[in-house]
């Protein structure tokens, strides 16, 4: 297991080096995205209209954030990730079309989302589920939120953080998955457990 | 004389003691799986749990961003006064809440998918009523998250499945679960009644103190045996391997009929929210989960 450092804009080269089990910590511009700005996203890529920003070399946040205003400012109060299977749907297309380099979020995902971040160049980045405060301690900065018609949660929230993390690799670029690991290791010993119960 | 006003004020004061504070018996809980996990991923899981918990507390802030959909359990007293309008002062107060805590809104019409954005909405927040002789009212606030609120099962198994089905039941579910309650987690598994009550006192067993045995030795006997079971997957930590998948599991169960079996399994995240207090005639407030000062 090593730990690393990674500034955004993130090079394809820089996450190609990392291993599952590896221990990631990004500075620099991420942005939160659920189900409706993915979706939103990839309709707008498909009809050749221009999203927001440039996210080639970002970070992806699978989050629906509190967020309050203060003084005119846009304040992160509460900001852990979301489950991450329910962008399954979309974060190939997603990783493929705008190159976001790390997804961060809980939960893992699926064959399709592996296999795409081998492809691409990417990372899954497993976020403790939950640990709200600790993201936000985080973010330095709220730089601007887009697409906020979709509500407080499915809007994208462009941060500016410094040092998010703990993340725990847990996809890498050469098609390793982690909780598919564990999935694996749990259902071999399934049985052991029902002899245990006599069921 | 208790008012309105009053029981609005101190349910905000419990919303905000919920969302930020764990009880005792969850931090303990936490803390002691934090010690005897064995991977090294899981460790990390915990510690950041742990910091992320001290952390909401110092700054009064939401451990979680998912402040979830609010519930509450009342124990009205036939004597309470004002009785009637107790509904309209937790409203009141799930709405302020929302603003000044502040929690997530979290309340979507499921037809339309509008966001009402004050958390408010036909049947929420959701009130449990008990109704109990005399005087004194006991009020749970129980914020519920999504994520672990989506993988909940109801088994309606054969009556020949009996307990043995129920372990199966329980246990299958817990590692179709995987990573996605955010364990470590607490189980509550109800069996009996019909579908809809398995599934109420599996939820409400959600609620009881972990380091409360049940006063039930059957049913103490099955939910240590279960929750061994379940810290066996290995799932653990966030479903990144482990050895603490479980924190507890609770058991409860209704009679029921000859020709059903429902087994009711309802999942609770690490962040295992709740406040309770109970509110006395002359208006003292009695906080039962948590230290007021």
């Amino acid at each position: 297991m090593t730990v690393y450092k990674l500034r955004t804009p993130i090079s394809e080269e820089d996450v190609r080096k990392l291993k599952v089990n590896d221990t990631i910590y990004v500075t620099g511009t991420i942005f939160t995205a659920r189900d409706e700005a993915h979706h939103r996203a990839l309709e707008f890529y498909k009809e050749g209209k221009d999203i927001p920003l440039d996210l080639q070399g970002l970070a992806v946040f699978h989050c629906g954030p509190i967020v309050k205003k203060k003084d005119e400012k846009w304040i992160i109060v509460a900001a852990g990730p979301t489950t991450s299977t329910r962008m399954d749907l979309f974060e190939d297309e997603f990783i493929k079309n705008f190159k976001v380099r790390v997804v961060i979020g809980k939960g893992g995902m699926g064959k399709k989302t592996t296999d795409a971040m081998k492809k691409y160049g990417a990372v899954y980045g497993a976020f403790t589920g939950g640990a709200a405060v600790l993201a936000a301690k985080a973010v330095k900065n709220v730089k601007s939120v887009e697409w906020h018609d979709l509500g407080m949660p499915e809007a994208m929230w462009v941060l500016n953080v410094e040092d998010f993390g703990p993340l725990t690799v847990a996809i890498d670029t050469y098609g390793n998955n982690l909780f598919e690991d564990v999935q694996k290791s749990v259902e071999e010993i399934r049985q052991k457990i029902y002899e245990k119960l006599s069921v | 004389m208790v008012d309105e006003k009053a029981i609005e004020d101190f349910t905000v004061k419990l919303l905000q003691l919920a969302v930020t504070e764990l009880p005792k018996d969850v931090k303990a809980a936490l803390q002691r799986a934090y010690c005897e996990e064995k991977s090294d991923a899981g460790k990390t899981q915990l510690k950041a749990i742990l910091d992320n918990v001290n952390l909401a507390e110092k700054t009064r802030t939401p451990m979680c961003q998912d402040t979830g959909v609010i519930i509450f359990y009342v124990k009205a007293g036939t004597q309470v006064e004002n009785l009637g309008k107790i509904e309209n002062a937790l409203h009141r107060a799930t709405i302020r809440a929302t603003r000044e805590v502040p929690l997530r809104p979290n309340a979507v019409n499921p037809l339309t998918q509008k966001n009402s954005g004050d958390n408010t909405g036909r049947f929420l927040p959701f009130i449990n009523w008990e109704v109990t002789s005399g005087d004194t009212l006991e009020l749970t606030v129980f914020p519920k998250g999504g994520g672990s609120e989506n993988v909940c099962a109801l088994g309606m198994l054969r009556p020949g499945d009996g307990v043995k089905g129920l372990k199966k039941f329980v246990v299958d579910t817990l590692i179709k679960s995987g990573a996605k309650p955010c364990p470590p987690n607490i189980l509550g598994v109800a069996v009996g009644g019909g579908a809809d009550i398995a599934m109420k006192l599996a939820k409400k067993a959600l609620l009881k103190p972990l380091d409360a045995p049940n006063p039930d030795p059957e049913l103490e006997k099955l939910e240590r045996e279960l929750f061994e079971a379940a810290n066996m997957t290995g799932i653990g930590p966030m479903g990144l391997g482990g050895t603490s998948t479980v924190l507890g599991v609770n058991i409860d169960y209704a009679h029921r009929h000859p020709a059903s079996y429902p087994v009711a399994v309802a999942f609770q995240c690490w962040a295992a929210r709740r406040a309770s207090a109970r509110i006395h005639k002359d208006g003292k407030v009695e906080y039962l989960t948590h230290k007021v000062v």
